[in-house]
């Protein structure tokens, strides 16, 4: 079985947001770029399984969408231990882009199993996933936290609302994954990052589609009020401004 | 033209993330001159259904069938969309949970339309139909453009709120019948807590950090929970050691929250930790560390010690409750 990861390239979480002339786009000087947090956990745990021989998982494909700057961080994932990537040589313009695009690139080379991580943390819109599995008619499972092959039979758990489910779903079909799916991202070891730069990247051109949405501007999250300090020794006093104040409690 | 709501139910009855969504179509709806049509898929009574009128739905589309017992977002995302043609529907909302998140995009590829998700105000303009959501894991807000002829909208939890708006709305149960292909989840097994706030419904959460210093110090910290009706949270570091159950994790890559009440105990407010919980409404900090990031997203702190702080808080709540 095949297994390719989706990946996106997002500025570190650490990074101070800041936007360019007009608001419509971040400003892109100083930013740190990593692998999308839920992507990174995503190639780990598909890289798991292809460690474990029992799994029949043959290959770890990692696809991007996105323009030559972004092959850096396609580097890393192949560092990390992707057998090869898949670059769609695009500006990723809103999620049904990308999912078509990548819809693509499945009919074209053929995975069993397609992981999503459940979020990228720029736009945070939870929706390539879902989407890719649609334009291609084959089952997802969303917010995923683990992911066992028992006896070739693909094992999920997903989360649900005060709980967890055990779900059986045949190949091929889309992973949507979140915290839980491996316990900590893998780091690319000093063999690995030398053997990344033989590794094959496939560049392809991207396929006409028109995106169905675009951002107008950003705007920055408006400032809290400066915090009010109470004193330790008397907490009942903030007790009394939840309640009679805030009228939280 | 009317506004579709997926309104989901658990185990038959609605929750406020329910009702909120039916009050965030009203408010669409007004702005469209248009009706709420809501949909519900599963056994809900009608006296259950007859809720969703409470906050504006005119009408209500009740599916009852055996096939949606659980969640196949393969199969939900063909019946909401078989629903919103024959209703004609120019905007759908759904909430941004679980759910949500499984059935709105494969929806979206079904219909055309373009998402606006995680939005968490009423749409800012009608001509472009523009939204309001979270960006840059909440260090953002950006205006969407939808520029499709259907539009679809994921609602943040919590991020609206309930309106009456008394409506007698009429119901109708159909059955609308899914072809087998699409039907391929197989659910073996389901393990659901008992008997506790979940996370992401709860209006007040009390959260606890690495300033809790040690697994075995929970109980004062649970207890003030207990007494406020608040579920229990953790940080990262918390659920990584083990301290605390994952599914307790907030921050960018735990579950994102947006409680009327958060109160962060020995929590530092680290960046990732604060994109999982700044849409609070209101945020108490506790912490030893006056200079702590936390405090410069609180309207409320402390500087002390969690272990000395959170028995008087107990004590204190239990004082007004009396």
């Amino acid at each position: 079985m095949k297994i390719l990861v989706c990946i996106s390239n997002v500025p570190d979480t650490t990074t101070k947001i800041k936007f360019a002339e007009g608001n419509a786009s971040i400003d892109t000087a100083g930013i740190q770029w990593v692998i999308n947090p839920w992507d990174e956990l995503s190639l780990t745990r598909a890289l798991e399984l292809k460690d474990d021989s029992a799994s029949g998982i043959k290959s770890v494909t990692v696809v991007h969408v996105g323009p030559a700057t972004s092959e850096p961080t396609i580097r890393k994932a192949l560092a990390i231990g992707a057998d090869n990537a898949i670059r769609v040589n695009a500006e990723s313009s809103d999620a049904w882009f990308v999912a078509a695009q990548i819809a693509e690139v499945v009919k074209a080379e053929q995975f069993d199993i397609i992981m999503c991580g459940i979020e990228s943390s720029d736009f945070n819109g939870s929706l390539v996933g879902g989407m890719i599995s649609e334009f291609l008619g084959i089952p997802s499972v969303s917010a995923v936290s683990g992911i066992n092959i028992e006896n070739g039979q693909p094992v999920l758990t997903r989360e649900i609302d005060g709980g967890k489910e055990i779900v059986e779903i045949p190949a091929p079909f889309v992973a949507i994954v979140q915290k839980g799916i491996a316990k900590e991202p893998r780091i690319a070891a000093m063999r690995g990052i030398m053997m990344a730069r033989s590794k094959p990247v496939k560049l392809v051109e991207p396929f006409p589609v028109e995106s169905l949405t675009e951002v107008a501007e950003f705007e920055k999250p408006s400032s809290r009020a400066a915090c009010r300090y109470i004193d330790a020794e008397n907490p009942a006093q903030l007790i009394d401004l939840l309640l009679n104040e805030a009228k939280v409690i | 033209m009317s506004v579709l709501v997926y309104t989901e139910n658990w185990d038959g009855k609605f929750k406020k993330l329910s009702f909120e969504l039916v009050s965030y179509a009203t408010g669409v709806a007004k702005m469209l001159n248009s009706t709420v049509t809501a949909v519900s898929v599963g056994k809900v009574e009608e006296t259950e259904l007859r809720k969703l009128g409470n906050y504006g739905a005119n009408k209500i589309i009740n599916v009852n069938n055996e096939q949606l017992v659980s969640l196949d977002s393969q199969a939900y995302a063909y019946v909401i969309s078989e629903i919103s043609r024959k209703e004609n529907a120019s905007v759908i909302i759904i909430s941004n949970n679980n759910t949500g998140k499984a059935v709105a995009p494969r929806l979206s590829v079904r219909l055309k339309a373009g998402i606006g998700s995680g939005v968490s105000k009423l749409p800012l303009n009608l001509n472009p139909f523009t939204v309001y959501k979270r960006a840059y894991s909440g260090n953002a807000f950006a205006h969407v453009i939808i520029k499709s002829d259907v539009k679809i909208i994921t609602l943040a939890q919590n991020s609206f709120g309930l309106i009456d708006t008394a409506n007698n709305a009429t119901i109708e149960n159909i059955n609308v019948s899914v072809d087998g292909s699409l039907l391929k989840t197989v659910v073996k097994d389901v393990q659901k807590q008992t008997g506790k706030i979940v996370l992401t419904d709860a209006d007040i959460v009390v959260s606890g950090g690495r300033g809790m210093k040690s697994p075995d110090n929970w109980t004062p910290l649970v207890e003030l929970a207990s007494l406020l009706d608040a579920a229990t949270a953790c940080s990262r570091p918390v659920s990584d050691e083990g301290w605390r159950p994952h599914e307790e994790h907030t921050g960018q890559t735990g579950k994102i929250i947006a409680p009327n009440l958060y109160i962060a105990v020995g929590i530092s407010g680290a960046t990732q930790h604060l994109a999982g919980v700044s849409s609070s409404k209101y945020i108490v900090a506790i912490n030893t560390d006056k200079d702590a990031p936390i405090f410069g997203s609180a309207q409320y702190g402390i500087v002390g010690d969690a272990m000395k702080v959170l028995p008087r808080l107990v004590d204190a709540v239990k004082a007004i409750k009396k």
